[in-house]
């Protein structure tokens, strides 16, 4: 069964058409869609800032905007592709497949699920506005802190800052009502007979990725909701002169920010062993060692922020704490990668987009957890924090660790949720030619920051040209790639080859068994698990 | 969607309640922004903003109530709001937690720090590490670039624990009993007793908030303790507030809980809607003997 006239009629029996139909719609699939949308546009805005940036940075002087500027696009950058992209990005995920992967009839609370993604338009007006707002004279532009907020600065800031905040307020009342629509879906949707270890690692990323959500997101907010009454309200959260301390808030921003990177991740870590379990067509490599593996993260991400600001001063038992606490993480991190490959290992390999971005995932993102474990010693962090080293590491863990493992996910189950095939061509030639640009962006930053280039910097000293106009070359090849993809994904939704329900050879889970693209009710019956 | 069997789990109609009542807090929230950075037009969209999301809850609740009334929750839907409204609670808790961890973070590093600096080297060689503290007092750089020179407030005291706080918590403490008393006689199908006991858990909520109103006047005329008193003035009154708060949505929804016990809503087997407002109210209760404890009392 295909895209038949049965799934057609369904369509229009009891639900609105045209926009209403996205405005009011309970559907998962819907909701799932308008997630990974909104994740497209605001992957784009967000790149654009960054371009418009790494243009500045070609060579050294100011050319193209005023430092306070270029302050605003990276900050509202960083804001925009963790919140409003890579977030949302892997909500849209959880929303199209959890309840296909867990035979279940649709998320638990629909309607609080529409309310998820439907506060994340107004979160984005309130990040872009202030730009706007500064055009026709009120405020000085958008937030300038950078996405950090910290303190003292961020008390000084204009009403940049005041739309941060209550953007970040809202992005986090949504993520905590999607947590908490995962959470129930996972716990209580099930299909009969499936245990929680007979789950689809995907689901456990999930889960684990909304408890942390669930424990962090409200200490952000918070972090900036003292931050908008020390600035408004004359409270002392941040002040030494009250008996605060402004340190104080680096440690509420990164308890919720450090896990905030598992938050990126671990949903990718949950589909990437499906995907490459599904291209090496073998069982996955060590289920129950993933699981407790991602567990162990989990855990520890909690307990290790203070590694993000080393060099405020801090008395030496505490680093050395964080510092191990740190690199503890590695080990559990080291057995999903050591599962990973042996997944593939002498598996019957064929390298299709999804897999060709699940390789380079594998390797770009080994890049970042080892240039991480660099970052987490103490004494080396002396000498890199606040370089440019920091900036190419964080790209390796969320660009290629998050946003390449989404691209592989949404190669994956694009034929599943669109029921039509992508050009095989134009994904390799998107695959090829990020995985090339990407490095060509970053591997030169490292080097950047091992000279002493300063991050949040908009000019610098002549000795580091070269190597930042490679930079800025090659990043305009890594957006230009992306134009590839999404004219790869709109002709997929359009039509093209039609897929089959089961579209890989190899591939495993429930959500295979449904005709492609699924009926707008999926399992309604739920099936039994054996 | 007309007929539901056991096996057949209740997805909601479309509804557009949720894009309303973002829109409301979108219109609240840049109100709120305008209102701060002095721009009067904000105000008006402050007050359309909360009409909005009132509106919403309203019809929203509503709908559910209305729902559930027509007996298409069954034992599968009800597990859902459970977890959900566990993993809720939990939410709360971690949102205390910031607060609660500033307060400490203030008494164990920041004011012992600020009192250990060599005398030779800071201006404030008298601040002491002691709490409450109100900080040593200097330049504060506030939104804009504003600067101002905060002297801590010379009239202060401390509010004291053993008056109307530890009168607070008896309140407090009497209507979690109130309301168990008043499920057990939903327990029992007696109704009496569930609406005696709902109406004395709601007054004793308000007697709570009356208390703190007056509590917050006092700190204000006679103790010199204000919002902007220092780390203990900042502690104090966010703490207290955002609890106060949340008393007053938790009395809110045990307002609408005795109304629908008064209309004959709830069975013996079958009132969710009783038990997750009963467990926000639980909550809300420990969160306060917290507060008691580490704010008014240690």
């Amino acid at each position: 069964m295909s895209y038949s006239a049965t799934a057609h009629h369904d369509e229009h029996h009891d639900h609105p058409t045209g926009i209403m139909r996205w405005f009011t719609t309970t559907n998962h699939k819907d909701i799932g869609t308008m997630y990974l949308i909104f994740s497209l546009i605001m992957f784009m805005v967000g790149g654009f800032m960054i371009l418009a940036v790494r243009a500045e940075l070609f060579q050294p002087g100011m050319q193209l905007m005023q430092p306070e500027f270029y302050n605003q696009l990276i900050g509202v950058h960083a804001l925009i592709m963790i919140f409003a992209a890579l977030m949302p990005a892997a909500t849209g995920f959880a929303n199209w497949m959890l309840p296909l992967q867990l035979g279940a009839p649709d998320m638990a609370l629909p309607r609080l699920n529409n309310w998820g993604f439907w506060l994340l338009p107004p979160a984005a007006i309130l990040l872009t506005l202030p730009f706007a707002l500064a055009l026709i004279g009120i405020g000085d532009g958008a937030i300038a802190t950078g996405w950090t907020f910290y303190a003292p600065l961020s008390t000084q800031g204009g009403i940049g800052v005041d739309f941060a905040i209550f953007a970040v307020h809202i992005l986090g009342i949504s993520s905590v009502m999607g947590s908490i629509n995962v959470i129930v879906t996972i716990f209580n949707m099930r299909a009969p007979g499936m245990t929680l270890m007979k789950m689809p690692i995907f689901a456990w990323g999930w889960l684990i990725t909304a408890f942390l959500l669930i424990a962090t997101i409200p200490v952000l907010a918070g972090a900036v909701t003292m931050l908008l009454t020390d600035r408004h309200f004359g409270t002392h959260f941040f002040s030494a002169a009250g008996g605060g301390d402004p340190i104080l808030f680096q440690h509420l921003f990164w308890f919720f920010g450090h896990p905030e990177v598992y938050i990126v991740l671990l949903p990718v870590w949950g589909f990437m062993p499906q995907i490459l379990q599904t291209f090496s067509r073998k069982p996955m490599y060590g289920y129950k060692a993933q699981v407790y593996s991602l567990w162990a993260i989990g855990v520890l991400s909690l307990v290790v922020w203070a590694h993000h600001f080393f060099t405020v001063g801090m008395p030496i038992p505490a680093l050395v704490y964080f510092m191990f606490s740190t690199m503890a993480i590695s080990l559990p991190l080291a057995v999903l990668f050591f599962c990973w490959i042996a997944t593939i290992w002498r598996g019957s390999m064929t390298f299709e987009t999804p897999m060709l971005f699940a390789i380079g995932w594998i390797i770009l993102f080994g890049i970042g957890g080892l240039t991480g474990l660099v970052l987490a010693d103490v004494a080396a962090d002396a000498q890199y924090h606040h370089t440019y080293f920091v900036v190419a590491h964080f790209h390796y863990t969320l660009f290629a660790g998050g946003i390449m493992g989404i691209m592989a996910g949404v190669y994956y189950w694009l034929p599943k949720m669109t029921g039509h095939m992508y050009s095989e061509t134009l994904g390799k030639w998107h695959f090829w030619l990020t995985a090339i640009s990407f490095n060509l962006t970053f591997i030169p930053q490292f080097f950047l920051g091992l000279a002493g280039m300063p991050r949040r910097i908009p000019d610098y000293a002549l000795q580091f040209a070269d190597f930042n106009a490679v930079s800025t070359v090659a990043a305009f090849v890594l957006g230009l790639a992306q134009l590839i993809f999404i004219y790869n994904v709109v002709q997929c939704a359009r039509g093209g080859k039609k897929a089959t329900d089961r579209v890989w050879e190899g591939a495993e889970g429930l959500e295979w068994t449904l005709p492609s693209p699924p009926p707008y009710h999926s399992f309604t019956v739920q099936p039994v698990i054996k | 969607m007309a007929t539901h069997s056991e096996n057949q789990y209740f997805v909601p109609t479309p509804s557009l309640y949720p894009v309303f009542m973002s829109v409301g807090i979108l219109t609240l929230a840049s109100g709120f922004i305008f209102s701060i950075n002095n721009y009067n037009a904000g105000n008006w969209m402050m007050i359309s903003g909360a009409a909005l999301i009132v509106l919403m809850t309203f019809f929203w609740m509503g709908k559910v109530i209305a729902e559930n009334q027509s007996g298409v929750y069954k034992h599968w839907e009800d597990k859902s709001f459970r977890w959900g409204m566990i993993a809720f609670i939990c939410s709360e808790i971690a949102f205390f937690a910031a607060f609660f961890g500033a307060l400490f973070y203030m008494r164990i590093i920041s004011v012992p720090e600020l009192a250990g600096f060599d005398p030779d080297f800071t201006m404030h060689k008298d601040f002491t590490d002691a709490w409450p503290s109100l900080g040593p007092g200097g330049d504060v750089i506030r939104y804009g670039g504003a600067l101002e020179t905060y002297a801590p407030p010379s009239n202060f005291s401390p509010m004291g624990a053993w008056g109307l706080p530890a009168i607070n918590t008896l309140i407090l403490l009497i209507s979690g009993a109130t309301i168990t008393w008043a499920h057990w006689g939903l327990l029992k199908n007696n109704r009496k007793q569930l609406v005696l006991g709902m109406f004395l858990t709601v007054v004793l909520g308000i007697a709570f908030l009356l208390c703190q109103a007056y509590e917050y006047h006092h700190a204000y005329t006679d103790l010199g303790l204000t919002l902007g008193a220092g780390a203990y003035g900042s502690t104090f009154f966010m703490l207290t507030g955002f609890h106060g708060f949340h008393v007053t949505l938790g009395t809110i929804m045990l307002i609408v809980i005795l109304l629908r016990c008064m209309k004959g809503h709830f069975t013996p087997d079958r009132h969710f809607g009783f038990e997750g407002v009963a467990w926000y109210w639980h909550f809300v209760d420990v969160v306060w003997l917290g507060l008691f404890i580490f704010v008014y009392w240690l």
